[in-house]
């Protein structure tokens, strides 16, 4: 393959280590509020953070491309801060791949944590623990395969965006086009040879990706000393 | 000496704790009662674990709660301990990770607590390498406790630390909960349904019933005392005599005690001539006789003079509370030998013991 192939199979992986790594620290603490809230706004932010699974990527996509331009108040923002436009450049589809994968990050870490239960952080304060401190040492390593599962998921469910990236991202080489997006356009030119070679890469990896998730939990929780 | 000061409520649902009380920090004191008595709401009001509770809690010179200033500790800050009915450990750490996780967090200096000290005292050596997963109940609640231990705290609270566990467990666990007033000074809160417990571990109690406390007291004055049996059930219910060791019988295994000015035989006990004890005589192990009894294979017949004859309606029973020289004894018989002996207060009798149990030794307890 040359160079030029490689370029989206490079940005797909840059996209998704970004978006997964922001993804953890924004969902650890959404999904530890969601999974000990007893409140009514519990279930909206609920309902709200599940959206990306049923909304067609094309909704989700316009909406983006509308309060991300550079006419909108987030949009002017940023370009205000950084120079560049959160449309149609990388920094905007991490924003969108965010909200596109939220659901798999946030999901398996709040049923990790609502497993962890009250029990263990119960006995973590009585032994002296501060909540911020029994949070990382015992609900968090105790949730670690919830971790292991998000962190998976989300990757993978971010290598395999379309529909979003597209819409925020457009298919500009090298800049926005990620691999999905490369496979659509060597599709439109009847490069079939190069959209077999992309295609079959996606497939391996999705499919290992799931074994890897499923395996893990069928086996005995992870331990970390 | 320190006390541990309170007037608190909690609503949880249907049900309301109200306490007020001021407790002695010393020694161990039992919170007891039936199931849903609220001993185990109270202790994790104690704990600050429960943030609905309003009212007032003071130990020693902290206040730990105060709803009129808002003034709150957290559980963190409270220096306590707490060891929970199901142990908690954290199964992420092994035996050593959990007893480290403790000690590393333990801000106490005044309270002089070593690791290896609570490694010997809870027999946990050829534990310290094992995962949490792989222990035993009992093991289990070896570790839970000597890592409570090692948060060094000022009150250890207990709760119902050996209601997870079978009969032998039980036996086996209860010889380390009964060391460790002596053996590390800290002062124990031990919530228990069980009156064995109290009896064998507490120097007083606190009766507790539907979210208050009804009696409080040293334990041998509330177990004679106060008419326990709506809350033990019929087969536990009984009194606590404390006796003085009088002298050993080798040949047949034996040791006599001397309760009240009269004397008892118990099996052998490894106790030194004079040594304090508690017996404890369940009401239904004791029968009754207007003239004294021969040709009997009970060993134990005291003289007593019956003080109440109080009959249990719409069941068989009566119970009789005997005197024996300002100590009391009780006695679950039948309604209908009540009337055959004509059982009434002043009666002069024998009162025959079938079984006792002997509690903890009280060495270094003043009474």
């Amino acid at each position: 393959m040359s160079a030029v192939e490689l370029t989206p199979i490079w940005l797909t992986l840059q996209l998704a280590t970004v978006t997964i790594v922001l993804l953890l620290v924004i969902a650890t603490p959404l999904a530890w509020w969601l999974a000990g809230t007893r409140s009514r706004l519990g279930a909206m932010v609920e309902a709200v953070t599940a959206l990306p699974l049923v909304l067609p990527p094309t909704v989700l996509g316009f909406y983006l491309l509308i309060l991300l331009s550079p006419q909108a108040p987030i949009g002017r923002f940023w370009v205000a801060l950084t120079g560049d436009s959160l449309t149609f450049s990388f920094s905007g589809l991490v924003v969108a791949s965010m909200l596109y994968s939220l659901p798999f990050v946030v999901q398996p870490l709040q049923s990790a944590f609502t497993a962890v239960g009250r029990g263990p952080l119960e006995a973590a304060a009585t032994l002296g623990a501060s909540p911020l401190d029994a949070f990382f040492s015992v609900a968090s390593p105790l949730a670690a395969r919830g971790y292991l599962t998000a962190t998976v998921l989300g990757f993978a469910h971010t290598v395999g965006e379309f529909g979003v990236v597209l819409m925020v991202g457009g298919n500009i080489p090298g800049r926005t086009q990620v691999i999905s997006i490369a496979i659509y356009e060597r599709v439109e030119t009847l490069d079939y040879a190069q959209a077999h070679w992309l295609s079959a890469l996606l497939l391996g990896f999705s499919f290992a990706v799931l074994m890897l998730v499923y395996t893990v939990n069928r086996r005995a929780p992870v331990r970390v000393v | 000496m320190a006390r541990l000061k309170m007037d608190i409520e909690l609503a949880l649902g249907e049900f309301r704790l109200a306490v007020t009380q001021s407790l002695e920090l010393e020694g161990s004191t039992a919170l007891f009662g039936p199931s849903g008595s609220g001993k185990t709401s109270l202790l994790r009001v104690i704990a600050g674990l429960e943030t609905q509770a309003r009212g007032r809690m003071v130990s020693g010179q902290d206040t730990w709660q105060d709803s009129k200033t808002g003034a709150w500790v957290p559980p963190h800050r409270r220096e306590l301990g707490m060891v929970f009915q199901d142990a908690r450990l954290f199964t992420h750490l092994s035996v050593t990770g959990n007893l480290r996780y403790a000690d590393r967090r333990a801000r106490s200096t005044e309270i002089d607590i070593g690791f290896s000290e609570v490694v010997a005292a809870m027999d946990l050596s050829p534990l310290l390498d094992r995962k949490v997963d792989g222990l035993s109940g009992g093991e289990r609640q070896r570790v839970a406790i000597g890592r409570t231990l090692l948060r060094r705290p000022r009150l250890l609270l207990m709760d119902e630390p050996l209601a997870a566990l079978d009969r032998q467990r039980k036996a086996e666990l209860i010889p380390y909960i009964e060391a460790l007033p002596a053996r590390f000074g800290i002062p124990i809160l031990y919530v228990t349904h069980a009156l064995e417990e109290v009896g064998r571990l507490a120097d007083r109690m606190l009766v507790m019933s539907e979210g208050r406390v009804l009696t409080t007291g040293r334990t041998a004055e509330v177990m004679e005392s106060l008419d326990l049996l709506p809350l033990t059930g019929q087969f536990e219910a009984g009194v606590l005599l404390e006796g003085r060791v009088l002298g050993q019988d080798p040949t047949y295994a034996l040791t006599s005690v001397e309760v009240a000015g009269q004397t008892l035989v118990v099996p052998a006990l490894d106790l030194p001539d004079g040594s304090a004890v508690r017996l404890r005589v369940r009401a239904r192990d004791v029968a009754l006789a207007k003239e004294k009894p021969h040709g009997l294979s009970i060993r134990n017949i005291l003289s007593a003079r019956v003080l109440d004859v109080a009959a249990q309606p719409d069941t068989a029973f009566a119970e009789v509370l005997l005197d024996l020289d300002g100590v009391h004894l009780r006695a679950r018989i039948t309604r209908a030998s009540v009337a055959e002996l004509g059982l009434k207060p002043g009666d002069a009798l024998y009162a025959l013991v079938k079984s006792i149990a002997v509690d903890r030794s009280l060495l270094s307890v003043e009474t």
